[in-house]
């Protein structure tokens, strides 16, 4: 909302500065976003009076003038102009040796210096130079010097003259007040906050008898159009728009067309009420109707765009055909022209939502349907048609007739509100002596009465906002100063237990847990592509396709819910790897999103994963696996490992995770053949694991066991074993064969030199625990009987043999 | 025989003297007491009488020479430590070793210590979905069918009544609809907004805290505030309130804390202002309240509402949103505690 501070003060008697009203705005709720000088640009530009003329000697069009500039500037200038107006003793703009006008958008900047020979101490000024036109002032648009009145006194700077000694406020108004979205509303708020008394403008008007034949409204949509307010205004006459009114439109970036759309425009910049001017010599059978639109019906506005309608665009149509598309644009048949005899003004409320849905459904908006979107209030539709046939009475337009219509489904009584000072300052916390309650809602407007402990108010009729005693409280605090709010610390409430659940716990374990073996957190969006199903290599019938989509996405690349967290992991870890980091690893915990039956609003399944990268370095699939593992270890999980394949890793490379028999998630290396597409030139490593199917078994709770009487010993074998023998075989048989086997680890693989073909040397590292009932340590010979009884197992069952 | 002796002795101490090592002088120590068993085994081709006078003699040298053995092995385990000390001295100026953690997300710290500021207040951490249904993320919340808020400009849309939730304000009327007040509930989660350009991401992290109790005020909602600013930044930091609007609060703050940076002097962080805007709270709207089955005659509440990135980028001096979501190893480093 952009208000001009000279508007400002035709309701208010300001008697502070741009900047000191700006703050005053900010603590009351209304930020200025911005303070805009209006003659910003214009600089060292003062009014000077031409002395003299005399020829340039060389030249055919520019002349030596003598400027007065008054006595701090120069009474004798000489500056060259090439300008053919020129006369002695006109007032013109003069800029002086360094100053600064303007070049269309650009700053100009005007020093002294020689035309053709001849000295110029500075430029004499068109208009443009300026940057303003004939709104602001008369003659602005004329090719050559602007000619000032001749009652402007000479040395006076330029921006005083023209008006561009204005600064304007662009002020960022809240949603809930729709009636600060005009000048009067500002003005209001002005008014209350510096304690001033509000001159409201002149609503007055005449109504004469007309004979003209009625035009009868009718209102078929009461829900999309609350209150329609139409007067008859006859005997349109060519007048002229006043400076005064020309120069608020330019202000606002509006130009001056003819005095009743003037009037219009005037009034929605400041009463904040859309106004509309139909030809009522175009409305068919007399009959304005406020209805649905049919579906297909169509209308041309005044821009001359076509529409093809629904029933849910609202239409005001005569007795035939729509004349407009409601609060938005204008039909063109019954559009004003030059020869416009008679006008029907409307004034109306329509429901914001129904004017935003059609304005962004056809594609059309105007400065109307804006200001409809944030609401506009049935009170205001009587004020602002006063306010506009006193302007055409003002500007001797036409002639304000006795034909007003005014369909009306909203109750007008003023609204009345019974509260109390105790309640509005036990919400607030402090206490607001009464008095000075009821001096803020007085100068609001609330009209407050107190009767012993109750406070009664009537909410003004612009204040739809308003509907229940914190409202009043907010009035009452904005205006009091938020700076009176002292901090106390829950006073009166219950004390009250908090923390995470322990589900929100394990999470930051987990988190932990990885953290501390290398990985990074990585957060990525929710949603992807649908290339990541194809780039993951997904067959058709895939589970994972199956995703919630976005209806109205950002773009194709952020278009669906994740199903999986992979191909984000796997795109950081392309975007890493580009980047030069050559060795790293992440993880991310993130939801996915399962779709039920999304179109008929059931909410998707969310469930919890995690999924972990590693890159580059000397990393292989056991360093993920060994990740893995820790985790399992961290929540006491029993995970084992079955060679499965995903479409996306090798398929000698990956396994899944099984948990209590469920596969809960897969690890292994990023099929080469992806690596190959993306360029890679590193080994990437992924694992996912879906933490809500495993939640229930994850148990990070610590329990100690005694610690046995005697330490643990260890032994290494060296076995030769059949190449096709996995490690998992042989160390099953480990652990089984002895009681006393707590830990059986793989240290070494070798293959060549002494081993024979088709056979691999494995060294495990077995640990021997006595446990509780063991009564002395145990000695080397009890540990050979033990190897001797491994050994002759592993040979029995898998063949295999002490190296 | 007292020859023997002295020559033993001469021998033994001129050794001693020599010997710098705790072994070399364990072995010298050997050696005298072998010489001195060879001594006392002559003792027997003594005369009775002299006997017990030369016993003497060798037990009064014997227990001189042990005495400055012991002397000795002081010495030389001095010596042996100087030895150790100088062949054991490193350059102190090589680079240190240590085994490489990651780091969390500096969303996560964040997340963290906001939860831990909160929960120690007696809040409870509370994460609902991140899909809503319309009715919990808009209508619940006093956010009327026609408030601009539910264009489809800001809202991702899954179906007419689903969308990706705009606000862990949705939170809150779960928590006040299944609990009955006291309440005091922290929401953290992912958010989603139809933005996406220099400064705004269609994902981000909010935090929302809802407090429902009997006679709470807007003193209650600064008083909290003020301790989360200390605790969050510095023990000097400010916190102004401004009126603002939300349509589930009434009345509605914007709250500004004193500029970390500049201390409140102005700077280009806070853009001269002094005052950086980090949330938005206010007291909860009866209409929110009512439909929760919330008496909002009996039970008063705040809710304040923060971007979990905001906070981060204002903590750490991170000035680009979209880095927070790249992922790149070498900015995630950097969060290493």
């Amino acid at each position: 909302m952009k208000a001009p501070f000279s508007w400002l003060k035709d309701y208010v008697d300001i008697d502070i500065t741009a900047q000191e009203l700006a703050e005053k705005l900010f603590s009351c709720g209304f930020e200025v976003e911005e303070l805009s000088y209006l003659g910003e640009k214009i600089n060292r530009v003062v009014v000077g009076e031409v002395k003299s003329v005399t020829p340039h000697p060389d030249s055919d069009h520019m002349q030596i003038c003598i400027v007065d500039c008054g006595e701090e500037y120069g009474r004798d200038l000489q500056i060259v102009t090439g300008a053919s107006n020129v006369y002695v003793g006109m007032k013109t703009p003069c800029a002086l040796d360094g100053s600064q006008v303007v070049d269309g958008e650009e700053i100009k900047k005007i020093k002294k210096g020689k035309l053709r020979g001849v000295e110029s101490l500075g430029m004499l000024c068109s208009g443009e130079e300026l940057g303003i036109n004939d709104d602001y002032y008369a003659g602005a648009e004329v090719n050559g010097l602007l000619d000032l009145a001749k009652d402007a006194p000479v040395g006076e700077d330029i921006r005083k003259i023209v008006g561009l000694d204005d600064w304007i406020f662009d002020i960022s108004i809240t949603a809930n007040r729709p009636d600060c979205q005009c000048i009067l509303g500002v003005a209001r708020e002005v008014a209350a906050v510096l304690k001033k008394p509000f001159k409201a403008p002149d609503y007055s008007f005449t109504a004469q008898k007309t004979n003209a034949q009625p035009i009868e409204v009718e209102v078929a949509a009461p829900e999309l159009c609350p209150r329609y307010v139409g007067h008859y205004v006859e005997n349109i006459k060519e007048a002229q728009t006043p400076a005064w009114m020309r120069k608020r439109l330019a202000l606002s970036g509006i130009r001056s067309i003819s005095p009743v759309v003037d009037i219009t425009n005037f009034v929605l910049l400041e009463m904040g009420q859309p106004m509309h001017a139909f030809d009522a010599d175009e409305i068919g059978e007399r009959k304005i109707i406020v209805r649905r639109a049919k579906k297909g019906e169509k209308i041309i506005t005044l821009d001359e765009k076509e529409f093809t309608l629904s029933c849910d665009n609202l239409v005001i149509c005569d007795g035939n055909k729509p004349v407009a598309l409601a609060g938005i644009m204008g039909g063109l048949n019954s559009e004003i022209k030059p020869t416009t005899k008679n006008v029907f003004f409307e004034s109306a409320k329509f429901a914001r939502d129904n004017v935003r849905k059609t304005s962004r459904a056809l594609g059309q908006s105007s400065d109307s349907s804006s200001r409809f979107e944030k609401g506009v209030d049935a009170y205001t539709n009587e004020r602002g048609m006063a306010r506009a046939l006193h302007l055409i009475e003002e500007l001797g337009c036409g002639t304000v007739t006795d034909m007003r219509r005014d369909v009306c489904a909203v109750d007008l009584t003023p609204r009345k509100m019974t509260t109390s000072v105790a309640k509005i300052n036990a919400l607030l916390g402090i206490r607001v002596p009464e008095s000075e309650i009821v001096a803020i809602l007085t100068r609001l407007n609330f009209k407050p009465e107190i009767d012993g402990d109750s406070l009664t108010v009537e909410i003004p009729g612009y204040r739809d906002d308003i509907d229940g005693y914190p409202d009043l409280a907010e009035e009452v605090i904005r205006m009091y100063g938020y700076e009176h709010i002292t901090p106390t610390f829950l006073e009166k409430a219950s004390v009250t237990g908090g923390g995470l659940t322990d589900e929100q716990k394990r999470e930051l374990h987990l988190k932990n847990v990885l953290r501390v073996q290398g990985f990074s957190e990585a957060y990525n969006y929710s949603f992807y592509s649908p290339k990541d199903f194809e780039l993951m290599k997904l067959s058709a019938n895939d589970a994972k396709r199956n995703a919630v989509k976005i209806l109205n996405p950002i773009s194709e690349e952020l278009s669906i819910m994740r199903t999986f967290l992979a191909p984000s992991m796997l795109q950081n870890a392309v975007r890493n790897i580009r980047r030069g980091n050559d060795e790293g690893r992440l993880f991310e915990v993130a939801n996915v999103y399962l779709p039920k039956n999304t179109q008929a609003g059931e909410q998707p399944e969310e469930r919890k994963r995690v999924v972990l990268g590693i890159w580059g370095g000397k990393n292989d699939f056991f360093d993920m696996k060994g990740a893995i593992e820790r985790i399992a270890e961290a929540f006491h999980l029993d995970f084992s490992f079955e060679r499965a394949e995903q479409t996306y890793l090798h398929p000698g490379v990956s396994a899944k995770i099984i948990c209590d028999k469920n596969s809960v998630g897969e690890l292994g290396e990023l099929d080469p053949a992806i690596a190959l597409s993306l360029g890679l030139d590193k080994k990437v490593y992924l694992a996912e694991l879906d933490l809500t199917a495993i939640e229930k078994q994850m148990d990070d709770r610590i329990r100690y066991k005694n610690l046995p009487k005697f330490p643990a010993t260890q032994r290494d074998l060296a076995l030769l074993a059949d190449e096709k023998l996995t490690c998992a075989e042989i160390e099953e048989v480990l652990l089984h064969s002895c009681k006393y086997v707590t830990k059986a680890t793989l240290f070494d693989v070798y293959r060549g030199g002494q081993v024979p073909e088709g056979k691999k040397s494995m060294a495990f590292t077995l640990t021997f625990t006595p446990d509780q009932n063991v009564e002395k340590a145990f000695t080397p010979e009890t540990l050979d009987g033990f190897v001797k009884k491994i050994l002759g197992n592993l040979k029995f069952k898998l063949g295999v043999e002490l190296r | 025989m007292k020859e023997k002796i002295e020559a033993l002795r001469l021998e033994t101490e001129t050794a001693m003297a020599q010997t710098e090592t705790g072994r070399g002088l364990y072995e010298l120590k050997v050696k005298f007491q072998t010489a001195l068993k060879g001594i006392m085994s002559g003792m027997k081709d003594l005369v009775k009488e002299d006997r017990p006078a030369f016993g003497k003699i060798v037990n009064e040298f014997k227990q001189s020479i042990e005495e400055k053995f012991e002397a000795r092995a002081l010495v030389v385990r001095e010596m042996e430590m100087q030895k150790k000390y100088a062949s054991e001295r490193v350059d102190i100026t090589m680079p240190g070793k240590s085994y490489k953690a990651g780091a969390l997300h500096p969303i996560t710290l964040v997340k963290n210590e906001l939860i831990d500021i909160f929960s120690g207040m007696g809040f409870k951490v509370f994460e609902g979905p991140e899909i809503e249904t319309d009715y919990y993320n808009f209508t619940a919340l006093n956010t009327p069918k026609d408030h601009p808020a539910r264009d489809m400009q800001d809202t991702f849309y899954l179906a007419e009544n689903l969308l990706l939730r705009t606000q862990t304000s949705a939170g809150q009327i779960r928590v006040m609809e299944k609990d009955t007040p006291p309440i005091k509930i922290l929401s953290p989660g992912r958010v989603f907004r139809s933005d996406d350009d220099a400064t705004h991401s269609p994902m981000f992290h909010q935090m929302e805290g809802l407090v429902v109790d009997k006679g709470i005020t807007l003193c209650d909602l600064q008083g909290m505030l003020a301790e989360f600013a200390r605790k969050m930044f510095t023990s000097s930091t400010k916190v102004r309130l401004r009126p603002s609007y939300f349509p589930f609060t009434e009345p509605s703050v914007e709250v500004d804390l004193s500029c970390s940076e500049c201390g409140g002097k102005g700077c280009r962080l806070c853009k001269g202002t002094g005052w950086i805007e980090v949330l938005g709270a206010g007291m909860v709207n009866r209409h929110v309240l009512e439909n929760c089955g919330v008496d909002p005659d009996v039970y008063t509440g705040f809710a304040f509402g923060m971007g979990i990135e905001r906070i981060a980028m204002l903590k750490y001096g991170i000035n680009n949103i979209k880095t927070l979501f790249e992922n790149d190893t070498r900015f995630l480093e950097q969060f290493e505690d």
